[in-house]
C-alpha cells in the first residue's frame, strides 16, 4: 500500500509542465538548427521577417515550410501551394492517431491543443515514453509540445533577422541533427520491445528502409514516407503472431 | 515589416492543412473506440515513420534523377552505434552532427 503510494506519488511528480519542458531538451538542438535555416530560407524567399515569424507560428512544420518558401520562388500557384502542404504535412494524421488514444478522458479543448501541437520529434518523445510503458498526461504533453513550439518560433525569427549573416548553416553539420534524432528515437522505441518480437521489428524496419528507397525513384519522398508507412504497418498486422 | 496580401492565404491555407490532420483524429478517438485491428496496426506506426524519416535523407531527389547522399549514409553508421550504446537522445544528437560538421570539413577542404 504505502509502496504504491509512492509509485503514485512518483509518477505525479513524473508527469508536470515541467518534466515535459525538461524531455523536450534533447531535442531542442534539432529545432533550433532547423528552425533557424528555415528563418534563413524565408527571408532568402523574399518574405519579411513578420511573414516568417507568421509562418512559424501558425503552419509550424519545418519541411512544409522548406517546401512552401521553394514553391513561392517559383511562382507557384496558391491551390498548388496549399496543396503540396497538405500531401507533406499528412503524416501527422497517423502520429496523431497513434498518440490520441492517450488522451481520450480530457476536454475537447485539451485534445485540440495537444493535437495542433503535435510535431515528428514531440510524437517521437511520447511514443518511446508510452512504448516502455510509462504513463503519460495532458500538463506533459504541453510541456513537451509548448517547449518546442516557443523554441521553433524564435529559433525561425533569429533566423530571418539574422538571415544575410550565416550563409550556410549546412557547412555547421546541423542539417543532420534531426537525423540523429530520428535515428536515436528508433533505438529507443526498440529497446522497449519484448525480446521475442525483437526479430518482427528489425524485419518491419528493413522493408520499410527497401520500401522507401525504391518509392524514391517512383514519387516525391513525403508521398514515399506515407506509402511506405502505411505498407508495412499493415504487413506487421498481418505477420504479428 | 509588411505581410502581403497572397503571402498571408498561403500561409492561412497552408496553416488550415496542416492542424486539420493533426487534430481530427484527437476528436474521432474521443466519440469512437478503435477496434483491435486498427489498434495493432497504429502500435507499428511509430517504428514506421522513424525510420522513414531517418531513410527519407539517404536519398536526394532532385527534377529529373535520384542521388545517394553519402555523407548522411556514412555518418548514420556511427551515429547508430551511439545511440545504441548510450540510449541517449541528446548524446547521439550532438556527436552526429559534430561527426557530420568534421566529415565535410575534410570533404571540403
Amino acid at each position: 500500500m504505502i509502496a504504491e503510494k509512492a509509485v503514485q506519488q512518483r509518477e505525479k511528480m513524473d508527469l508536470t509542465f515541467r518534466q515535459g519542458a525538461k524531455d523536450c531538451i534533447p531535442t531542442l538542438l534539432g529545432y533550433i538548427s532547423i528552425g533557424l535555416a528555415a528563418g534563413i530560407v524565408g527571408v532568402s524567399s523574399h518574405l519579411s521577417v513578420m511573414e516568417v515569424a507568421l509562418l512559424s507560428a501558425l503552419v509550424y512544420a519545418g519541411a512544409a515550410q522548406f517546401i512552401i518558401c521553394a514553391l513561392m520562388v517559383a511562382n507557384s500557384s496558391i491551390s498548388a501551394i496549399i496543396l503540396t502542404t497538405f500531401i507533406v504535412n499528412l503524416r501527422h494524421f497517423l502520429l496523431s492517431a497513434t498518440v490520441a488514444p492517450k488522451f481520450t478522458k480530457y476536454s475537447l479543448l485539451k485534445n485540440v491543443g495537444i493535437g495542433a501541437l503535435l510535431t515528428d520529434e514531440s510524437f517521437g518523445v511520447s511514443s518511446s515514453k508510452i512504448a516502455k510503458g510509462e504513463p503519460i498526461n495532458d500538463r506533459w504533453m504541453n510541456g513537451l509540445n509548448v517547449t518546442a513550439y516557443v523554441s521553433w518560433i524564435i529559433a525561425c525569427t533569429v533566423g530571418a533577422i539574422f538571415g544575410h549573416l550565416l550563409s550556410n548553416p549546412e557547412a555547421f553539420g546541423f542539417d543532420f541533427a534531426l537525423t540523429a534524432m530520428f535515428l536515436a528515437l528508433l533505438v529507443l522505441q526498440i529497446e522497449s520491445v519484448l525480446p521475442s518480437k525483437l526479430n518482427h521489428y528489425l524485419r518491419l524496419i528493413l522493408y520499410m528502409a527497401i520500401l522507401m528507397i525504391v518509392l524514391s525513384f517512383l514519387v516525391p519522398s513525403h508521398v514515399a514516407v506515407l506509402i511506405s508507412t502505411i505498407i508495412v504497418a499493415t504487413i506487421g498486422v498481418v505477420t504479428d503472431k | 515589416m509588411s505581410i502581403h496580401y497572397p503571402t498571408l492565404i498561403i500561409i492561412l491555407g497552408c496553416a488550415l492543412v496542416t492542424v486539420v490532420p493533426r487534430i481530427v483524429p484527437f476528436l474521432v478517438v474521443r466519440n469512437i473506440a478503435l477496434p483491435e485491428p486498427i489498434l495493432k496496426w497504429l502500435s507499428y506506426i511509430p517504428i514506421c515513420i522513424l525510420t522513414a524519416l531517418v531513410v527519407e535523407n539517404f536519398i536526394i531527389q532532385t527534377n529529373d534523377n535520384v542521388k545517394v547522399n553519402w555523407p548522411v549514409i556514412i555518418v548514420v553508421i556511427p551515429t547508430l552505434l551511439i545511440a545504441l550504446k548510450t540510449k541517449s537522445l541528446s548524446i547521439t544528437v550532438i556527436s552526429g552532427v559534430g561527426m557530420m560538421a568534421l566529415l565535410r570539413f575534410f570533404l571540403l577542404s
